[in-house]
C-alpha cells in the first residue's frame, strides 16, 4: 500500500533517460480473440507518438494498457521506466489519460471534480493550479456549473483539465479533438501540445495532422497487427490512408 | 488518507445535493411497516416479532443503498478515476463502507422512531437498540461495499448483489435479532445476553472489514 | 498445466467406503433412543465435514489464485466448490431423512449445524450465477476467487452465530447422539470420515482431469483448424460460456 507521494518518485537507476514507453511483443486478447498482436515500439522521453489505424485495430486498448487500466495478455510493457503491471502504482501519478469518457462526476461541479482529482493525486498548490487550468481552457466562468449541464465541447475541455491537473510526464490522449469546434481545438492544441519533459501518445483519426505533429508513428492493422512502428518521417499520409481504406492489409 | 476523505466527501456531497438514496430508503421502510401491519394483522409489536419486522425492513432498505453505492462510479466509466490515481483500493473501500454506514444510520434515525410510533413499541430498550444497530450497520456496510463492487461489473448487477448479500448477512440478522428481541419485550427491556450478541456483531464486522481490505485491490484490477 | 486421472485413489476410496459401510451395518451398535435410523449419522456427518473442509480448501486455493494469477488455481478452487456443493445436497438430504425419522418433520430448525449448513449451501449456490454473470474470463476468475475467500471466511462465523442462537433458545438436540460416542462408534465414524474424504478427493481429481482433457482437445482442434490459440496458462475455462460442460 503505497502513498501517493512515494509512488511518484522515480524507480532507482532510471531517471530521465528511461523511455516514455517501451513495448515488446505486446499482445492483448479479448476472450479467445487477439485484439493486439506482437506490438513492439519504444518512445524516447519528450517525444510524441501517433497511433493510427482503422476501427477495431486496438488503439484504445493499447492506450488503456499504457494507462495501467488493462493488463497485457503477453509481452512486456513499461511506462516511464516502470514495468507493468507490477509497478503500475509508481507510474500512475505521472500519467495523464484522456479517454472517450470524460471521467467526471455528473452531479458535481467542474471545480469540485478538479478538487477531487487533485486530492487523489496529492497535487500541490491545488487552488492556484485549478484556477490556472480553468482559465487556460476557457472555463473560468463555468467552474461552478454541474458537469451534467455542460455541452460536449465544454465537457471535453473540463476532461482535459482533469488530465493535466497533476502535471503528468506522459499524456495518453484518445482522440483529444473530438466534440471540439475550431476555436476550442486551438485552445486544446495549446494545452496538450508538446512541452519540455512531456511525452505524448495520441490516438487520432486525422492522419495528416498526426503525422505533422508526431516524432514516431504506430500504424495498426484492422486485426491488431503492426504495419509500421518507427519514425514518422518514414510514412506518408497516403500510406496511412491506404490502411484505412483497406487497400493495404 | 486524503483519498479516503476525498471519496467520502464526494459521495456525501452528491447525496446531499441529489437526495437519491436516504429519502428513498426511509420511504421504503415506512411503506414496508404498513405492509407488515396488514400482512401480520397486528397493530402492536413486541419481542421477537418486533425485532424481526424492524430488522427485515432495515435489511431490505440496506439493499437499496448497496445497489446504488457505486452507481456514480459506474456511470462515469467504471472505476477509472480511482484506478488512474496512485491510490490503493483500500482507501476507496474504506470510504464506501463509511458512506453506507452513514446512510444506514440516517435511515435508522428516521425508521426506528417511526416504527416505535406505528407499532406502539416498548421504548425502554431503544438506546441499547441504537447501539446494536450501529455495530450491525458496520457489518452491513462492510459486506455491502464488497458485494456491490463484485456486482457492479457483472451483467444482471441488480440481481447479483442481493443474491450474494442475503446469505452473507444471515449472521448479522441472527445476532441483531437475538439482541433486539429481549430489548423490545413487552414487559420492558432485558439485557441478559446483550453482550454476547454484540460480541458476535463485532467479530463479524472485524472479519469482513479484514476480508474486504485484503481482497479489494483484486476487484479494482481489470 | 494438466491434471491426470487418479489411479490408486479410486481403489482406496472404494475400499475404505466399503469397510466403513460394513462397520456401520455389522459393527456399530444400534442407538438406544433412535434405533437403526441413527446410523445415517455415519453418512451425514462425515459428508458434512468433508463439504465444509472442501469450502475452506477452495478458499485457500482462491487465495493462491489471487496471489499468483495462475488459472490452474482457479480451476482447483472451482472444482473444490463444485464437489462440496454436490456433497452439500447429500448432506441436506441425509439430514432430512434423519430429521423425518427422528421427529417426523422433514426439516428441523432446532439443529444448529443443519441450519448453518443450509445457509452455507445457499451462499455457495450463488457462486454459479456470479460466474455466469461476468463475461471477461480473467475477471470472472478473479471475482470468483474473491467470492470463495469471502465465503470461506463466512463459514466459521455462520456456525458460531447459528449455534449461539440455538443454544440460547433451544437446547442442543443431537448432543445425546454425539456426546456419548462409544469406542465402537468412534472407530466406525472415523473410517466413514476417511472414506468420505477420499471420495471428495477422488471426485475432485476426476473432474480436474476431465477439464484438462477437454481443454487439451479444444486446443488441438483449434491448432488443426488454424485458429489462433490463446497462449499463456492453460485456458481451462471453469465455467465456459458455450455449453462445453454439463455442470
Amino acid at each position: 500500500m503505497e502513498s501517493a507521494v512515494e509512488s511518484s518518485a522515480a524507480l532507482p537507476a532510471q531517471g530521465a533517460s528511461a523511455p516514455a514507453i517501451a513495448l515488446e511483443r505486446l499482445r492483448r486478447d479479448y476472450g479467445e480473440r487477439p485484439v493486439l498482436r506482437d506490438v513492439s515500439i519504444e518512445l524516447p522521453a519528450g517525444e510524441t507518438l501517433a497511433v493510427l489505424g482503422p476501427n477495431g485495430a486496438g488503439k484504445t486498448t493499447l492506450l488503456r494498457i499504457l494507462a495501467t487500466l488493462l493488463r497485457p495478455t503477453a509481452g512486456a510493457v513499461s511506462v516511464l521506466g516502470a514495468p507493468l503491471p507490477r509497478y503500475a502504482l509508481r507510474a500512475r501519478g505521472r500519467i495523464g489519460y484522456l479517454g472517450h469518457q470524460p471521467l467526471l462526476y455528473r452531479e458535481l461541479t467542474v471545480r469540485e471534480n478538479l478538487w477531487f482529482n487533485a486530492r487523489l493525486h496529492a497535487v500541490e498548490r491545488e487552488p492556484t493550479r485549478i484556477e490556472e487550468l480553468l482559465a487556460r481552457a476557457g472555463l473560468a466562468r463555468r467552474g461552478d456549473e454541474l458537469v451534467r449541464n455542460l455541452s460536449a465541447g465544454m465537457l471535453q475541455r473540463a476532461a482535459i483539465c482533469r488530465t493535466l491537473l497533476h502535471e503528468p510526464e506522459l499524456l495518453l490522449l484518445d482522440e483529444p479533438r473530438s466534440h471540439l469546434d475550431a476555436a476550442a481545438s486551438a485552445v486544446v492544441d495549446e494545452l496538450l501540445g508538446p512541452a519540455p519533459g512531456r511525452s505524448r501518445v495520441i490516438v487520432t483519426h486525422e492522419p495528416e495532422a498526426a503525422l505533422a505533429d508526431a516524432d514516431r508513428v504506430l500504424l495498426l492493422r484492422a486485426d491488431g497487427g503492426v504495419i509500421h512502428a518507427g519514425a514518422a518521417s518514414e510514412l506518408s499520409a497516403g500510406d496511412v490512408r491506404a490502411v484505412y481504406t483497406g487497400t493495404v492489409r | 488518507m486524503s483519498a479516503f476523505r476525498a471519496v467520502l466527501a464526494k459521495d456525501l456531497r452528491t447525496e446531499l445535493r441529489t437526495l437519491e438514496s436516504v429519502p428513498a430508503m426511509a420511504l421504503f421502510a415506512a411503506t414496508t411497516f404498513v405492509l407488515f401491519r396488514f400482512g401480520l394483522d397486528r397493530t402492536t409489536l413486541e419481542g421477537a416479532l418486533a425485532a424481526g419486522v424492524l430488522l427485515a425492513t432495515v435489511l431490505f432498505a440496506a439493499i437499496l443503498a448497496i445497489n446504488r453505492v457505486f452507481v456514480a462510479e459506474r456511470e462515469q466509466g467504471g472505476f477509472d478515476v480511482i484506478r488512474l490515481s496512485p491510490v490503493d483500493g483500500a482507501s476507496l473501500y474504506a470510504a464506501k463502507v463509511c458512506v453506507l454506514a452513514i446512510y444506514l444510520g440516517a435511515l435508522e434515525l428516521i425508521a426506528v422512531p417511526v416504527f416505535a410510533v406505528l407499532f406502539s413499541v416498548e421504548a425502554g430498550g431503544l438506546p441499547a437498540l441504537a447501539a446494536m444497530l450501529l455495530l450491525a450497520n458496520i457489518g452491513l456496510a462492510a459486506v455491502g461495499a464488497l458485494v456491490s463492487s463484485i456486482a457492479v461489473n457483472s451483467r444482471a448487477r441488480d440481481l447479483i448483489a442481493p443474491l450474494l448479500l442475503l446469505p452473507l448477512l444471515v449472521p448479522v440478522m441472527i445476532a441483531a435479532a437475538g439482541a433486539a428481541e429481549p430489548l423490545l419485550a413487552a414487559g420492558g427491556p432485558s439485557y441478559a445476553d446483550f453482550g454476547q450478541w454484540m460480541g458476535i456483531l463485532a467479530l463479524y464486522d472485524l472479519v469482513f472489514i479484514a476480508v474486504g481490505y485484503a481482497v479489494y485491490d483484486f476487484l479494482l484490477e481489470d | 498445466m494438466s491434471f491426470n486421472a487418479p489411479r490408486i485413489l479410486p481403489a482406496m476410496t472404494v475400499l475404505t467406503l466399503t469397510a466403513g459401510l460394513a462397520l456401520v451395518f455389522f459393527f456399530a451398535p444400534n442407538d438406544a433412543d433412535q434405533g437403526f435410523i441413527q446410523k445415517i449419522f455415519y453418512l451425514h456427518v462425515p459428508i458434512a465435514i468433508c463439504a465444509l473442509v472442501g469450502f475452506i480448501v477452495a478458499a485457500v486455493q482462491a487465495i493462491m489464485h489471487l496471489r499468483t494469477g495462475e488459472s490452474s488455481w482457479d480451476v482447483r478452487s472451482y472444482v473444490s466448490i463444485h464437489i462440496s456443493v454436490i456433497l452439500g445436497v447429500a448432506v441436506l438430504i441425509t439430514g432430512s431423512i434423519w430429521a423425518r425419522a427422528s421427529w417426523g418433520k422433514w426439516f428441523v430448525w432446532d439443529e444448529p449445524t443443519l441450519v448453518s449448513f443450509l445457509i452455507v449451501f445457499l451462499l455457495y449456490c450463488t457462486y454459479y450465477p456470479l460466474r455466469y454473470a461476468i463475461e471477461d474470463r480473467e475477471r470472472q476468475a478473479r471475482y470468483a476467487s474473491v467470492f470463495a475467500v469471502t465465503a470461506g471466511a463466512f463459514v466459521p462465523l455462520n456456525f458460531i452465530a447459528v449455534r449461539l442462537a440455538e443454544t440460547l433458545v433451544h437446547p442442543r438436540v443431537f448432543a445425546t447422539a454425539e456426546g456419548g460416542l462409544t469406542p465402537k462408534m468412534t472407530v466406525t465414524f472415523l473410517v466413514c470420515l476417511a472414506g468420505m474424504a477420499l471420495l471428495w478427493l477422488t471426485l475432485a481429481r476426476f473432474e480436474l482431469a476431465a477439464k484438462s482433457t477437454r481443454a487439451r482437445l479444444g486446443r488441438l482442434r483449434r491448432a488443426l483448424e488454424g485458429d489462433e490459440v490463446a497462449v499463456g496458462a492453460s485456458r481451462i475455462a471453469p465455467v465456459p460460456r458455450q455449453a462445453e460442460e454439463a455442470g
